[in-house]
């Protein structure tokens, strides 16, 4: 089933186009309105420019463009009747892993950019390393600036053939290759006369058209406890309590048998509440509310499952960290890990290895992991949390690092032990 | 899988889960409730969210005392009839003194009717947690928002010490006298909300809806010529078919011309709209930009 929303990362290098195809895409989905158009054109005029730089209409805040710098994900927003669509721009340069991180964490599918003139670089290869660590399983290729190398395509051929072996390498993922010129607006939207050798579909058909099979679905029951709710009696609840969450992954009806982690003790599910009236059925990513056979001394942070496959129940594991801080990682220093809706403490007590995001090389021994690396640790945890291998299921699979200045210091990924 | 599962059901889970995170995160948080329509969205999610309880948090409005009375009288029926906990709160001092932004210059006007009354109100109740109806489509400075947006002792925001947001972990944790801004509706549009309103029958002001209206053209924008416009020498007020995109104060928001008196009318207009709805905002214009007030603690 193809999701009526495509969450979506882009990354690429710095000059190779990123901007001015997302400002494309916006433009000529009406994603951007004309007084915004209008600004940036003013804005370009004033810099020197004529007429639009799409660039311009992406750009971020002041607070950037006067230090010259990128800081954060940008969150950019269109739809076409087939689909809604969330951006979510990793800028290229500074803090570059851990954006990326951040917004693949999120997302179904990848765009990269490749500057068909210089063909697959180091950083293009990271970025997809990076995407699918991350999960992403999609790949847009987006071969750009083939105006540049006159739309031959045996440059494009190359590049795809490359790509994909890259991505073979990391285990393998669907691959669209599609040559365009975003500066022009060949294959963005539009069709391209000047590359009638390509058969495929245009960029933006292709966003419209994958199927990201949302994997969610198709996995074991999990449903991690926000909150109790117990409201005043009324007549119609005289005696309600309520477990609110959101579904993470497969689907409950009224009347399965469910177990309740890490307490292990079973249940039977009574009812689906909503200000809608009862359901009988839901599934991941719906926001439930769930009535349960027995009393049970459940709360937030506790985990109810179906009852032949479930979760794990763990103090101690292998995990791929991302180091997002400027204060490096300490060894046996307590941090406050947060995973589903449960928070713990927690110690990171090894590091395994540190990956080059380059080469992919595994370099140890190694005592820390700074701003932007990416390892293998070990962690031990005072309370028990409720997990699965994030290769499984992304959402009781990965978790965050809080510091004591309450930082967001690490992104986490729970291993097969 | 559910077939049934539209845009418009995503973003609302989404938005659930989040009003929840915040409930379950936040010693005592308040909707920041400004009538309009974001905020009407905002309120049907939190009931979603709670149901069969009551809403856990009160709602706050900010008046400046320059609000239309329709979104007045809306108010006070609609909290009514919800069973909501209102709390009305004004910067009484900068009202008595008649701040008005022909008087004080846009910024400082709403730096004080607004921004400062907020600031206030947070205080005074110690809310923890400010829940918005901001949209990271509104506005540029917004694309970069956070869903749990960090603010100081003094509430103000700070683009370096905004926390990265992985997967579906929003963390909620700050020190004595910091505060949360919590923005559930980050992933809509104008067009996602105009739908759901459709979808879900929300009632909202009749501002929206077009109908004859006392106009005054001020530097390009249609100003409603009721009393708080206090017209400038030579303007004439005219009578046009007109409507608000974005409801603000009656000085500063313009109408846009429109006959889309329907709650289809309007999505159906939003959607082929080409101007941004922010464009009839005057606080959007002029060299303090949406990024600077955001820093000085504005919603």
């Amino acid at each position: 089933m193809s999701s009526n929303v495509l969450r979506f990362t882009t990354a690429g290098n710095v000059d190779d186009g990123k901007s001015t195809l997302i400002g494309r895409l916006l433009v000529e989905t009406q994603g951007a309105f004309e007084d915004q158009i209008e600004g940036a054109k003013r804005e370009n005029e004033r810099r020197g420019g004529k007429g639009i730089d799409f660039s311009l209409l992406t750009d971020g805040l002041k607070a950037e463009r006067e230090q010259g710098i990128t800081i954060d994900v940008a969150y950019r927003y269109f739809a076409t009747s087939k689909r809604k669509f969330i951006i979510a721009d990793a800028p290229g340069h500074e803090q570059y892993t851990r954006n990326l991180v951040t917004s693949a964490s999120n997302s179904d599918l990848a765009v990269i950019l490749i500057d068909a003139r210089n063909g697959i670089m180091t950083q293009s290869r990271r970025h997809a390393f990076i995407a699918h660590l991350l999960g992403i399983r999609h790949f847009i290729v987006a071969i750009n600036k083939m105006d540049l190398v006159d739309f031959r395509p045996e440059r494009y051929e190359e590049i795809r053939r490359d790509f994909t072996n890259f991505i073979d390498r990391l285990g393998g993922a669907a691959v669209y290759c599609v040559p365009i010129s975003a500066l022009e607006g060949d294959l963005v939207t539009e069709p391209s006369e000047r590359m009638p050798w390509y058969k495929g579909p245009k960029l933006l058909e292709l966003l419209e058209t994958i199927e990201v099979d949302d994997e969610q679905h198709k996995l074991h029951f999990r449903f991690p406890i926000q909150l109790v709710n117990r409201p005043p009696a009324s007549p119609e609840f005289p005696d309600f309590r309520g477990y609110m969450g959101r579904i993470a992954s497969g689907s409950i009806r009224v009347g399965d048998h469910v177990m309740v982690l890490p307490s292990r003790a079973r249940t039977t599910v009574t009812g689906i509440v909503s200000m809608d009236g009862p359901l009988q059925e839901a599934f991941a990513r719906q926001s439930v509310t769930l009535t349960l056979a027995d009393d049970l001394d459940i709360s937030r942070g506790d985990l109810l499952s179906c009852e032949p496959h479930p979760p794990q129940v763990r103090t101690e594991f292998k995990a791929t960290l991302c180091w997002m801080n400027e204060r490096k990682l300490h060894l046996n220093h307590r941090y406050v890990l947060r995973h589903t809706t449960k928070t713990v403490r927690a110690i990171i007590n090894e590091i395994d290895y540190r990956l080059d995001v380059n080469t992919l090389e595994r370099q140890s021994p190694v005592t820390e992991l700074q701003a932007n690396d990416i390892g293998q640790v070990r962690i031990k945890t005072l309370q028990p949390i409720v997990c699965d291998p994030y290769s499984v299921n992304r959402l009781t699979g990965g978790f965050i690092i809080v510091d004591e200045n309450n930082d967001t210091v690490a992104a986490g990924m729970i291993q097969e032990n | 899988m559910n077939k049934e599962w539209t845009h418009l059901r995503e973003l609302e889970s989404e938005s659930i889960y989040i009003l929840r995170e915040t409930v379950a995160q936040f010693r005592n948080p308040v909707l920041l409730y400004s009538i309009g329509k974001d905020s009407s969205v905002l309120v049907h999610l939190a009931r979603k969210a709670f149901y069969p309880g009551p809403l856990p948090f009160p709602l706050l409005h900010v008046d400046t005392g320059y609000k239309f009375k329709e979104m007045l009288e809306f108010r006070d029926r609609f909290t009514k009839e919800i069973g909501a906990r209102l709390i009305v709160h004004r910067n009484e001092d900068a009202i008595a003194a008649g701040a008005h932004p022909l008087k004080l210059g846009v910024a400082r006007c709403c730096g004080q009717l607004k921004t400062a009354a907020l600031l206030h109100a947070l205080d005074h109740y110690q809310f923890d947690a400010a829940i918005g109806g901001a949209r990271r489509e509104e506005e540029r400075s917004r694309a970069k928002e956070r869903v749990f947006s960090l603010r100081d002792a003094f509430g103000q925001w700070d683009p370096r010490r905004q926390r990265p947001e992985l997967w579906s972990l929003y963390s909620g944790a700050i020190h004595e006298g910091e505060t949360m801004r919590v923005f559930p509706l980050s992933n809509w549009t104008e067009r996602d909300i105009w739908q759901y309103i459709v979808q879900e029958h929300i009632s909202v002001v009749p501002l929206y809806f077009a109908q004859e209206r006392l106009v005054v053209r001020r530097n390009g924008t249609l100003i409603p010529a009721d009393d708080s416009a206090h017209l400038k020498d030579g303007e004439v007020p005219e009578k046009l078919w007109v409507r608000f995109r974005t409801l603000g104060c009656s000085p500063c928001t313009g109408a846009v011309e429109s006959r889309a008196s329907t709650l289809e009318e309007i999505a159906e207009e939003t959607v082929s709209a080409k101007i941004s709805e922010r464009s009839t905002r005057i606080i959007d214009h002029g060299a303090n930009t949406m990024e600077d007030k955001k820093r000085e603690g504005y919603f």
